[in-house]
């Protein structure tokens, strides 16, 4: 065994930033601990358990769904010879730059009852009223499921594709060697290997799920989430709702980490081997199902809905603003922009950390900053507040202290909260991106120069930042896309006169007026779309 | 020399974050739950006759938490809400300053300003009922509601909303917890379907056939008839005020206060004096559908043709003290499930 040497430095910055990023989390817990027991008592009476059951098969069936439309979608595109492949390798990203909030509203208008499809059903046979015939109810939880699953399952089809791609030709060999089949070969040997890809882009999507409040809201479904707005904003007890919201991430923590420790024992090594996967060769039949398949969910998760959005805008192309609109774009990109660098660099940090330092605990400033991620942006930003509010007073007081004009509100009054916020609350993707993409490069090249005297930064310069650019081009991008869709949190911390596009999205979504923000929307799905370009360039130039 | 160090370290701080804002002195600040295009349109008429620029944030949660964290230290002059217990809220956490101005005196009915100066009312609007027009012009109270006869056939928003939690805080303040739990458990069961959406969808409902009576503010009424497109639904429909025969329809207000540690105070004033001119009031007459709570400011010729009504006299500070146990009803009702 080559002895791992520590530098003290990176340790330090690992926990400390690690430390920043939970500091609202904590704070949060904290706050909870200070919770109203006669509210919850009353909330656990009445409504609470329906929310709790609510949650959990929210989180089920968004997760069954995720992986009904990722893992096959992954398999056909990287292991078969399906006609369209080439094209559906990145059509199948594509629902990622649809906000879930939008895609909900797009829908529910169109299935409504007072919305076109019923009203031409209606007018075609002469029905009146809705117990004339049966449609299905959009606004339900299996409905919200559905939608947030659309536009969240190309997380586990980006990660599962990759596994699959990655693994080693030789292991299908080998198995085919063995009489299996190409199914068994599947089953057997190349889905157990995509097994961690799998559970963390499950895991993502988890936590994006219980976050998410815009949706339900909007489906009038109630999950914890609305427990959480309930209590802080109805009973007024903001530390209720933060226990609630504690309780919600606890939830997240207990089955990643159980899924974590279910496959703890199990070693898997990537390869990245040159020698191309035999692809297997499907049957006519199986190739019109296959393209039917992963193109209804582009149609449903993008296409659709895009075409939508366009032409509402075209509608009310004459009443737009142009130049509120530039406006917010331009905020939007600014925020986007910084949250995303800052949380990839922080997330190469950590991983980094985690993987050359070698002890156990180096894996806990990575576990740590990603809990974010599974609380609600409001929640979020109230715990912001509760952070950075009283180290702006110490600010001020020590300016003054000092005979300097009062600074002001520099942390929680600025840009500042807006772009910590983001931060915390998608460090998780940089985070998992980029693991993942560390865990391709073998563990040999760690040691192997080490061995030959070369000094571990060096090691890491030369050779793991060179290797990690891709996984940091796309965790950046991840990040950002998301920072661009991202709601609650910076409608509450944003300065004056600070609109964004989906702040401005979502003041005409509540006012149930989609129409007249649907360019706002349009923009946030063309940016969302960059990323997706710039990694099928990627790939062509591989 | 520590300090010097620290005033040098301070400074440079304070000259590498980008991110932080300044405001010259010729602006007021505010903090609003009202949305961009129902106040916008008020703060450039303000501007262009003060010159005094306004800078605001919306957001619809979280605008308390926010002031009460920044303390001393906010920028915020002037708090725009909608619904009483919000300003309450607002006032109970010691977040507002009394102003006192005769303008402002004046102009505000007494029962539509808070009794310590901390808050004023800026536009009142009824809770109404809307019927189906099939139905003929009916007379109704919020009482029927819950009256089996129409099993089915209502719609409304989330029992959660502020409109409706007043609406309920003025039934418990009429006939105690006991009753309304019992009228929200029958109204729930009158429900067409899960409450959802706002008090326009209920309306394009009722157009729909879906149901027959839904709850909705008055100026949404207002909104839909000068939409081209949702037009069509409001005529199918008829605005009733609920409760004529008894205690009147329930009224909740629209209001303003000054921050408590508010930096621009003169700026301030002049904004909330603006707020209940004539010009500001007739304002939100005309483009909001609002009633003007400043007498003598007519109203939007539409709303007007819906003619006088009888408004329930029930004070403000009542319904806000109610708000707790409302929504604990609401809950238990199982409302919104």
């Amino acid at each position: 065994m080559i002895s791992r040497v520590n530098y003290p430095i990176w340790s330090i910055t690992s926990w400390l930033i690690a430390l920043a990023l939970m500091a609202p989390v904590a704070v949060m817990v904290f706050s909870g601990l200070t919770a109203n027991s006669d509210t919850l008592t009353h909330l656990w009476q009445t409504v609470l358990p329906h929310y709790v059951v609510n949650t959990l098969l929210l989180a089920l069936y968004v997760v069954v769904l995720v992986i009904l439309f990722g893992v096959p979608t992954a398999a056909i595109v990287s292991l078969t010879n399906l006609k369209t492949r080439n094209v559906l390798r990145w059509a199948l990203l594509l629902p990622l730059a649809m906000p879930a909030y939008v895609i909900a509203y797009l829908y529910t208008d169109l299935f409504d009852y007072a919305g076109p499809i019923q009203r031409q059903l209606r007018a075609l046979f002469s029905w009146q009223s809705p117990n004339d015939y049966w449609f299905f109810d959009l606004r339900t939880l299996t409905g919200a499921a559905v939608m947030i699953a659309l536009v969240l399952f190309p997380y586990v089809y980006m990660l599962v594709r990759t596994a699959f791609e990655h693994q080693d030709p030789q292991l299908i060999k080998a198995g085919k060697s063995l009489g299996l089949s190409d199914k068994q070969c599947f089953l057997r040997i190349s889905l157990p290997l995509a097994r961690p890809a799998i559970a963390v882009s499950a895991s993502l999507v988890l936590m994006e799920t219980l976050a998410d409040f815009a949706t339900v809201q909007y489906f009038a479904v109630n999950t914890l989430t609305t427990a959480v707005y309930d209590t802080w904003l109805e009973y007024g007890e903001l530390s209720t709702a933060n226990a609630i919201a504690s309780l919600l991430m606890i939830m997240v923590l207990l089955s990643v980490a159980a899924e974590y420790r279910a496959r703890a024992h199990q070693r898997h090594q990537l390869s990245a081997s040159k020698e191309p996967l035999t692809m297997i060769i499907l049957t006519p039949i199986q190739q019109i199902i296959g393209n039917i398949y992963c193109w209804l969910l582009v149609l449903a998760g993008f296409i659709f809905p895009f075409v939508l959005l366009l032409d509402m805008t075209i509608q009310y192309l004459d009443s737009t603003e142009f130049e509120q609109l530039i406006q917010a774009g331009m905020n939007s990109l600014k925020v986007s922009i910084y949250a995303a660098t800052i949380a990839s660099i922080l997330a190469l940090f950590l991983v980094l950390y985690r993987r050359l330092s070698g002890v156990k605990r180096s894996e806990v400033p990575l576990l740590l900053s990603g809990y974010g991620y599974a609380i609600p942006g409001t929640v979020l930003a109230m715990a912001l507040l509760a952070t950075f509010g009283p180290l702006d007073h110490w600010i001020n007081d020590l300016a003054v202290w000092l005979n300097l004009s009062k600074p002001g509100l520099v942390l929680s009054g600025s840009l500042f909260a807006v772009i910590f916020a983001l931060i915390t609350r998608f460090s998780a993707i940089a985070n998992g991106t980029i693991t993942s993409g560390i865990t391709k490069i073998p563990q040999s090249l760690d040691i192997a120069p080490e061995s030959l005297g070369v000094g571990k930064l060096h090691t890491v310069l030369k050779v793991h930042l060179p290797l990690l650019k891709s996984s940091f081009i796309v965790a950046w991008l991840l990040v950002f896309v998301e920072a661009m869709k991202e709601l609650p949190a910076v409608l509450v911390l944003r300065p004056f006169n600070f609109d964004t596009l989906s702040t401005q999205v979502y003041q005409m979504i509540s006012d149930e007026r989609l129409e007249q923000g649907a360019i706002g929307a349009l923009f946030i799905v063309l940016f969302g779309l960059l990323p997706i370009i710039v990694l099928n360039k990627k790939e062509k130039i591989h | 020399m520590f300090k010097t160090l620290l005033t040098k370290f301070t400074l440079l701080t304070c000259a590498i974050i980008p991110l932080s804002f300044a405001y010259a002195a010729d602006e007021v600040n505010v903090y609003s739950y009202r949305q961009a295009n129902l106040v916008k349109p008020l703060f450039d008429v303000f501007t262009k006759q003060t010159g005094i620029k306004v800078n605001v944030v919306f957001a619809k949660n979280g605008m308390a938490e926010r002031l009460a964290r920044e303390g001393e230290h906010s920028p915020a002059d002037i708090l725009l809400t909608t619904d009483i217990s919000r300003l309450v809220e607002l006032q109970d956490k010691q977040l507002l300053q009394p102003v006192k101005s005769i303008v402002l005196e004046t102009h505000v009915p007494a029962h539509l300003q808070s009794s310590d100066d901390t808050w004023f009312a800026l536009t009142t609007r009824v809770r109404n009922i809307y019927s189906a027009k099939r139905l003929g012009n009916i007379s109704i109270n919020y009482e029927d509601l819950s009256d089996p006869k129409w099993q089915g056939r209502v719609c409304t928003r989330s029992g959660k909303h502020p409109y409706t939690v007043a609406l309920v805080s003025s039934m418990i303040a009429e006939h105690g917890e006991v009753k309304t739990l019992e009228w929200l458990k029958g109204f729930k069961a009158n429900l067409a379907r899960k409450p959802q959406g706002n008090d326009r969808g209920q309306v394009q409902a009722i157009h729909q056939n879906l149901c027959d009576l839904s709850l909705g503010n008055s100026y949404y009424f207002g909104k839909i008839l000068t939409n081209p497109e949702q037009k069509v639904w409001a005529d199918e429909v008829n605005i009733n005020f609920p409760n004529q025969g008894n205690r009147g329809a329930h009224i909740n207000i629209s209001g303003v206060a000054m921050a408590k540690y508010a930096p621009n105070r003169a700026h301030a004033l002049a904004l909330m004096e603006f707020l209940i001119s004539e010009k500001a009031q007739q304002l939100y007459a005309e483009t909001n559908m609002e009633y003007p709570v400043r007498e003598g400011v007519p109203l939007s010729q539409l709303v007007a043709s819906w003619g006088a009504f009888k408004a329930d006299n029930l004070s403000l500070v009542t319904i806000a003290k109610h708000h707790k146990n409302a929504i604990k009803l609401i809950d238990q009702a199982k409302f919104d499930l």
